[in-house]
């Protein structure tokens, strides 16, 4: 575990936030995608120490975050049908319209906290008699766990699993985010883990069609401050391209054993997002071939729709247009225990963020 | 008696059945001249002010590398009555058993619960056994609760603590909850790492000796970590505490094992872990005491408390960042992203 130390060492650190302030002479907005990026800006406490200058603004990369309402509910449907639910942990105390897995649990569902969808499959075969669904929320880092677990209960014959799929891709969303009239971003920072799987090609056509430079970044200190400062480099220099501050995990064509498993199992289709609402093709749906490990067909819960939230003002905030403080149901009805909207959802949210940290200049 | 290789709700009748368990296992293993009565309670004699606390423990699995559920019912008491400037001296013991656990495991436990009170030097003198129907429990629940006498010196008290005051915490933080964590059903790896749980009493008991009232607060790190019971204190009374990532002590080992499984150390439990608050000028020779004692090997000032952010924790990063580290809402959730 030497990127505990190194990735993490003062000095080279110090190094990088230098150049950026010697190297930015105007004002930049530069948007992390990846919510693993936001946590580690937060919990390393980056953001304070970059110039005036340069403005971090947290992107929509928080799959927990942007998991609309309507599959929450739909996998607590399934909780109180009596069907074993397994999630990974951030996803169970996000609140439905009405509760969140964890208070469906009290109420006497099987909710199953797991780090790998394989686990599900495992618990499907343990329990013959009963229905396993695995909640598969993710970017396009974790389809390829969620696709090969239906391929694993295929090759093993399990038919009692299914998984429900929330899964979203990041450059829909990013083109949804530079599509808007009112966004003000000068460069993103691309999704390092996202990349590692998918490769960068899909990003060139993005960044010569809206002129803006992507630097594919991973998550360390170290990776933060050198991705920001490859992008305040190249909008000094008038440059916009893709560049790769991660290669020691990412290539151009990302992880072709892994791709091939996303395209077996899944198509790219519309999903909604919490906050943004539905972005054309922007996530991955059940190829009709795995249709019988669609959980949302198996079950008939498809057709569970919630309206978001009237007052908040998600889609705005995580595109960078306004400010938490500027949303009329900041802190009043909407607070982490009881979020209208994604950004307060996650502990990084720009909301919950802001709500944690307003009496002090840590914001 | 010998017959029954499992506990059955026959054992919480307060019949013949209920005495033999009594007699066989639990009287014979914790004997002693206010137990051997057999009475309702035990009359006790105590000269000056005495602390008492009390603690449940339901834990999953309940044998886990470093320890069990019956060492940890013992530590966890003995350590908060220890808290409060006090020599645990008597301790009440009370059983919730679920129908069919192994009479084995029970035997296991009885007997880690005896090791460990002979090694805090405290003596059970009153108790209780209930069983409970298959399903309407855990294996086993264990209440206990602590009388100390209070140490003459001691002035432990949240409202004696002073901008300046020093934090020292005795040894490496996160290892029991990392240790349960590496053992839980579907999260099960490879890994070495033991629970700490251990007892605190005599360490508590030797600073005061040494430093009496210019240690102003002592608090056991359990549930929720170091950042629990920091929070805690910053909006209790109104101060800032800074705390600096560099100085925590942490195992290469459990660091690894957080960050996989994205945990944030400071949140994780532990069982063997105390906060020591105290006087700026003392503070070097506190943490040579600790660092002399087996129980504090691995001791660290972690930070102070600060008149800058009152009601916050402010970490300050192994980079030179800041951020504040906030309360815990429910459990910590492991994170995907």
């Amino acid at each position: 575990m030497k990127h505990l130390s190194e990735y993490r060492n003062l000095e080279a650190t110090k190094h990088y936030l230098n150049l950026i302030s010697k190297k930015a002479t105007q004002t930049w907005n530069i948007m992390e995608i990846c919510g693993g990026q936001t946590h580690s800006l937060v919990r390393n406490g980056i953001i304070d120490l970059l110039p005036e200058k340069v403005r971090m603004i947290h992107g929509p990369g928080c799959p927990v975050c942007v998991t609309p309402l309507s599959l929450i509910d739909k996998a607590i449907r399934l909780m109180e049908q009596g069907v074993i639910v397994c999630s990974f942990g951030d996803m169970i105390r996000v609140p439905g319209s009405k509760k969140s897995l964890l208070q469906a649990k009290a109420d006497g569902g099987d909710l199953r906290i797991l780090y790998s969808p394989l686990q599900a499959v495992k618990i499907a075969k343990e329990n013959p008699n009963k229905e396993v669904v695995f909640f598969a929320v993710g970017f396009e880092t974790t389809a390829p766990a969620n696709a090969l677990s239906v391929l694993h209960a295929e090759k093993e014959g399990v038919t009692n699993y299914s998984i429900l799929v929330s899964h979203v891709l990041v450059p829909p969303a990013m083109e949804a985010i530079l599509d808007d009239e009112f966004c003000n971003i000068d460069a993103f920072l691309g999704a390092g883990h996202v990349c590692a799987i998918m490769g960068y090609e899909e990003y060139m056509p993005l960044s010569e069609k809206y002129r803006i430079p992507i630097v594919i970044t991973g998550f360390e200190p170290l990776d933060l401050v050198q991705g920001i400062y490859m992008a305040v480099c190249q909008l000094e220099e008038g440059k916009r391209e893709v560049k790769n501050q991660y290669s020691r995990v990412v290539k151009q064509e990302g992880n072709i054993a892994a791709k091939e498993v996303i395209q077996k199992v899944f198509k790219v289709g519309d999903r909604e997002w919490r906050g943004i609402g539905e972005i054309p093709n922007s996530g991955y749906q059940i190829t009709e071939a795995y249709k019988h490990y669609d959980a949302e067909h198996k079950f008939g819960v498809d057709n569970i729709k919630v309206p978001e939230s009237s007052v908040c003002i998600a889609g705005e905030i995580l595109k960078g247009i306004k400010k938490p403080n500027q949303c009329p149901a900041f802190g009043k009805e909407c607070i982490p225990a009881n979020p209208l909207g994604a950004p307060m959802v996650s502990s990084e949210g720009a909301c919950a963020a802001y709500y944690h940290f307003s009496n002090t200049e840590l914001v | 008696m010998k017959e029954h290789t499992t506990i059955s709700l026959g054992h919480g009748s307060g019949g013949l059945m209920t005495r033999e368990l009594l007699d066989d296992i639990i009287f014979k293993a914790f004997s002693n001249p206010y137990l051997d009565k057999k009475h309702d309670g035990s009359v006790v004699q105590f000269d000056g002010p005495i602390a008492i606390s009390t603690d449940s423990f339901v834990i999953s699995p309940i044998f886990f590398k470093g320890g069990n559920i019956g060492e940890l019912a013992i530590h966890g008491t003995v350590n908060d009555v220890a808290m409060c400037g006090a020599m645990p001296k008597y301790l009440s013991l009370a059983f919730v058993v679920e129908e069919g656990l192994d009479i084995q495991e029970f035997k296991t436990i009885i007997n880690s619960i005896k090791t460990t009170a002979e090694v805090c030097g405290v003596q059970i003198i009153t108790g209780d056994t209930k069983v409970v129907e298959r399903g309407k429990g855990d294996k086993i629940f264990i209440n206990t609760t602590g009388f100390g006498a209070v140490h003459p010196k001691a002035k432990i008290s949240a409202d004696r603590i002073m901008t300046g005051d020093k934090i020292i915490v005795n040894g490496n933080i996160a290892q029991h909850g990392m240790a349960i964590m590496s053992q839980r059903e579907g999260l099960e790896f490879e890994s070495t790492i033991e629970s700490d749980s251990t007892n605190l009493n005599f360490i508590t008991q030797k600073l005061l000796d040494q430093f009496g009232d210019q240690i102003h607060l002592y608090r056991d790190a359990t549930r929720g970590g170091i950042a629990s019971v920091l929070t805690e204190i910053a909006l209790d009374i109104n101060k800032g505490v800074a705390i600096h990532e560099k100085h925590l002590p942490l195992d290469r080992q459990v660091a690894a094992a957080c960050e996989i499984l994205g945990l944030d150390p400071l949140y994780v439990a532990n069982e063997g872990v105390f906060v020591a608050i105290v006087d700026e000028p003392i503070a070097d020779d506190v943490l040579e005491m600790l660092r002399n004692d087996e129980k504090g090997t691995n001791a660290c000032c972690i930070g102070e408390f600060t008149e800058e952010y009152p009601t916050k924790v402010v970490m300050h990063s192994g980079i030179g960042g800041k951020r504040i580290v906030s309360p815990l809402i429910g459990e910590q959730l492991p994170r995907i992203c």
